[in-house]
């Protein structure tokens, strides 16, 4: 399907049948563009969103598919609905797009983020650490005697959590992977 | 069949293939190699042009008097960065242009070399699209692929920067028709729910209202004739966009005359107070829909436009319909005819009737003076003395512009060219050029401001060196008279450096250059002087130097709505409030 045939979803079947594309509320809306890899395409997708002034809560790009050179960037971006819509529209106008999907206007979709914490202290605060990772589920990857570097993934939600947790114990830096999702079901 | 060739050659061939007749250069060290091939080739004009913002604009002109594309040649560094007011411009208006620029060799980018710049980095945003190409083997179909993609669509400007190495190289030749044109195939046909839904409320509106723009030139003189039964069949009147001009004929019945900013009482009011408004191939842009809270309030509004975005980007529309404007009218006509051709006539009756009086206004009204010439006079007298002639009209960007847009007639598309969206002075002139080389028996003039000409002059020396006897109607106010203008409706009239100092003798100018220069002062001297200039077989400057403080009438103040129009000088005072005074 060309790129410029949105998805039913801006038009007619769009939300705004539903609720006011015109509405001035807010939304976070997860969004994943199939494009082909070449150069420049990443420089293209975010001069669209510095150039026309969207946000960009997160990011992520990789190859999925390296016979057919096609990337998948999720991003995550919040804005009114007609904002949303345009985000949408223009993204599917750029020539190496060849899919934009609102997962969030979708259907349900599962959104996880890869985090690396490092955590320094000694003593209680270090057991504490390893007590509320392992609730969290963070794998330890790395350890000294005054440092592990936690693992997890999760919601952005989760991560956030976990990151508030650690930094009275020690937090010292935080690498995230941005946001990766796809649609459930088939 | 399959041939080895040099990148340069391959330049040249894939031009051919693509039937480009005409490039607008200028050389220079990173596009030695294709420049060589050019000089050994008849095929392909080349117009060197005097400046590359020059080429750009020409190539437009080219482009929007032929609907081809229109084809640039530049060379690496400082001459991809003079095109790049000519990339924007082409983009906001949507004109399919191809640009193609020389760069370092591929071993020295990313090294500060000599004439080096970001080329692909720079016309990012103000392209449709663009590449670098840094292997020969994917030059040519490269080549093709941007011409699919400027003409696919809602066309646009798109850029192939090559490489010196890769023009040096060789390797196997794609032909057009092996070269795959990617995934990028934009939707054409509208959806046939919606057009019936449309078809639906054009059989019941009582106040409809087409308002049209260029997205019904850019598909082609098939959508204008379409456009044209359209309105006949249903007796809708219509209204157009500046760039929309000629579409429908300035003639016609149902013609209502430009609207927006400087449009017209009736074309406004009408936009105003319509019960339908179907919106064919314009964008609402912001010179149209002044005050959007207040745009158009009572009315159910259909948008046909081939580019997703544009749909419920300012406005939001009842029926969108996404599709090329030729397909989508020629589905509506199929649909409404199949339907019984029903209109509410008696609404209708009401509504031409409401029309009539606001005609009766006529806003464009002017007292022509003794003394001295008023720009709308000129104008005037230039339509009638040019009327019936295969006639083409470019402009600069200024009150001459507007004015030239509400006094001369359009009757079929094609036929004007002009910078919309950008609003690019020193544009008119280059595209006058290439507009005449596309058309070399035709009557070609510039309706230009003295200031925005200066912007780009020097191409009197290509207008001189290929015989190409455009016009250059300067009104010439000594002002930068829309500044001016805004500046007394705004600025307490603290007239901020907006005239023209210094300005050069035109007539002198014209003879320094070899072409004919004619200056005019007096309205009773006007028709002969104009009879002049379109009987000279070659350039001419025509300094026709008008009343200097004259406003352009009506006028929509910025921020305010289309039933808040300007009609003349005296209810101007504080017609602008503050809010108003920060839009431009
Ligand atoms: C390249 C560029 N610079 C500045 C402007 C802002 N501008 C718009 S109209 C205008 C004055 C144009 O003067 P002139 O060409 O003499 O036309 P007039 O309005 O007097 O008819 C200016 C400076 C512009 N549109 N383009
Ligand atoms: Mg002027």
């Amino acid at each position: 399907m060309s790129a410029l045939q949105i998805k039913k979803g801006s038009t007619k079947h769009s939300a705004y049948n539903l609720r006011s594309t015109f509405s001035d509320v807010e939304e976070t809306h997860t969004i994943a563009v199939l494009v082909e890899n070449e150069p420049g395409v990443l420089a293209r997708v975010i001069g669209l969103f510095s150039g026309r002034g969207y946000n960009i809560d997160s990011l992520t790009v990789a190859e999925v598919d390296h016979k057919g050179h096609l990337s998948r960037i999720t991003i995550v971006t919040t804005g009114t609905p007609q904002v949303i819509e345009q985000i949408k529209a223009q993204l599917g106008r750029i020539v190496p797009v060849h899919e934009v999907h609102d997962l969030t206007a979708e259907g349900s979709s599962v959104e996880r983020e890869l985090a690396l914490l490092k955590v320094t202290g000694v003593s209680d605060k270090r057991v504490e650490a390893l007590r509320l990772a392992d609730i969290f589920r963070a794998q330890v990857v790395d350890s000294t005697l005054e440092s592990f570097v936690f693992q997890i993934t999760g919601t952005p939600e989760k991560v956030d959590a976990f990151a508030d947790l650690m930094r009275p114990l020690g937090l010292t830096e935080i690498a995230r992977t941005g946001v990766a999702a796809l649609a459930r079901g088939l | 069949m399959t041939r080895q060739m040099t990148g340069a050659k391959m330049v040249v061939q894939a031009l051919r293939d693509q039937g480009v007749d005409t490039v607008f250069g200028y050389p220079g060290g990173a596009v030695l190699p294709i420049y060589d091939e050019m000089f050994q080739q008849n095929d392909i004009q080349h117009i060197l042009v005097r400046h590359e913002q020059a080429a750009v604009h020409a190539a437009e002109g080219y482009a929007r008097s032929t609907g081809k594309p229109g084809v640039v040649l530049v060379t690496s560094g400082p001459g991809a960065t003079n095109a790049v007011t000519g990339l924007t411009d082409a983009l906001m208006d949507s004109i399919p242009i191809v640009v193609l620029t020389g760069q370092v060799p591929t071993f020295m980018i990313g090294t500060d070399a000599f004439q080096e710049a970001d080329t692909v980095g720079i016309t990012r945003p103000c392209t449709k699209h663009n590449w670098l190409v840094k292997d020969t083997a994917k030059l040519s179909e490269t080549i093709h692929q941007a011409f699919h993609v400027a003409l696919a669509g809602r066309p646009g400007p798109v850029l192939v920067d090559i490489p010196k190495d890769v023009q040096f190289a060789s390797a196997d030749y794609q032909p057009k028709q092996k070269a795959p044109t990617g995934h990028y195939q934009p939707q054409v046909k509208g959806d046939m729910e919606m057009i019936t839904a449309l078809v639906e409320e054009i059989e019941t509106a009582a106040c409809p209202v087409f308002y049209t723009g260029g997205g019904v030139i850019n598909s082609g003189p098939g959508a204008s004739q379409l456009l044209r039964e359209l309105v006949e069949a249903t007796g809708f009147p219509v209204t157009s966009t500046l760039m929309g001009l000629g579409a429908y004929p300035a003639s016609g019945k149902h013609w209502l005359g430009m609207l927006g900013m400087h449009g017209l009482y009736e074309a406004n009011l009408a936009m105003h107070g319509c019960d339908l408004m179907i919106n064919v191939g314009a964008r609402f842009d912001d010179r149209i829909t002044g005050r959007l809270d207040a745009f158009s309030p009572k009315s159910r509004k259909a948008h046909i436009d081939i580019d997703p975005s544009s749909i419920n980007k300012v406005i939001r529309v009842d029926m969108p319909i996404i599709g090329d404007v030729g397909h989508v009218l020629e589905d509506v006509l199929k649909v409404w005819k199949a339907r019984g051709r029903r209109i509410n006539r008696e609404g209708l009756q009401k509504w031409w009737a409401r029309i009539h009086d606001w005609q009766k206004v006529d806003c464009l009204k002017f007292k022509p003076n003794e003394g001295t010439i008023r720009p709308q006079y000129a104008l005037s007298r230039l339509e009638a003395l040019t009327k019936g002639r295969d006639r083409y009209i470019t402009t600069e960007v200024g009150q001459h512009q507007m004015w030239a847009a509400q006094y001369l007639g359009f009757e079929d598309p094609n036929r004007w060219m002009t910078s919309g969206g950008l609003g690019t002075m020193g544009y008119g002139f280059p595209a006058s050029i290439g507009v005449q080389v596309a058309h070399p028996d035709a009557l070609v003039i510039n309706v230009a401001g003295e200031a925005s000409w200066l912007m780009n002059m020097q191409e009197m020396g290509t207008a001189i060196q290929f015989r190409l006897p455009v016009k250059q109607f300067i009104l010439n106010n000594e002002r930068l008279g829309m500044v001016r203008q805004w500046q007394e409706l705004l600025h307490g009239q603290r007239y901020s450096h907006s005239w023209s100092e210094a300005l050069p003798d035109f007539v002198k100018l014209a003879e320094a250059f070899g072409a004919k220069g004619i200056l005019c002062k007096d309205p009773a001297d006007l028709d002969d002087a104009i009879m002049e200039m379109l009987n000279h077989d070659g350039p001419v400057i025509f300094d026709c130097l008008v009343e200097k403080h004259e406003n352009c009438f009506p006028m929509i103040p910025s921020g305010e709505p289309h039933n808040k129009m300007l009609l003349g000088e005296a209810k101007t005072k504080d017609a602008i409030g503050s809010k108003g005074a920060v839009m431009v």
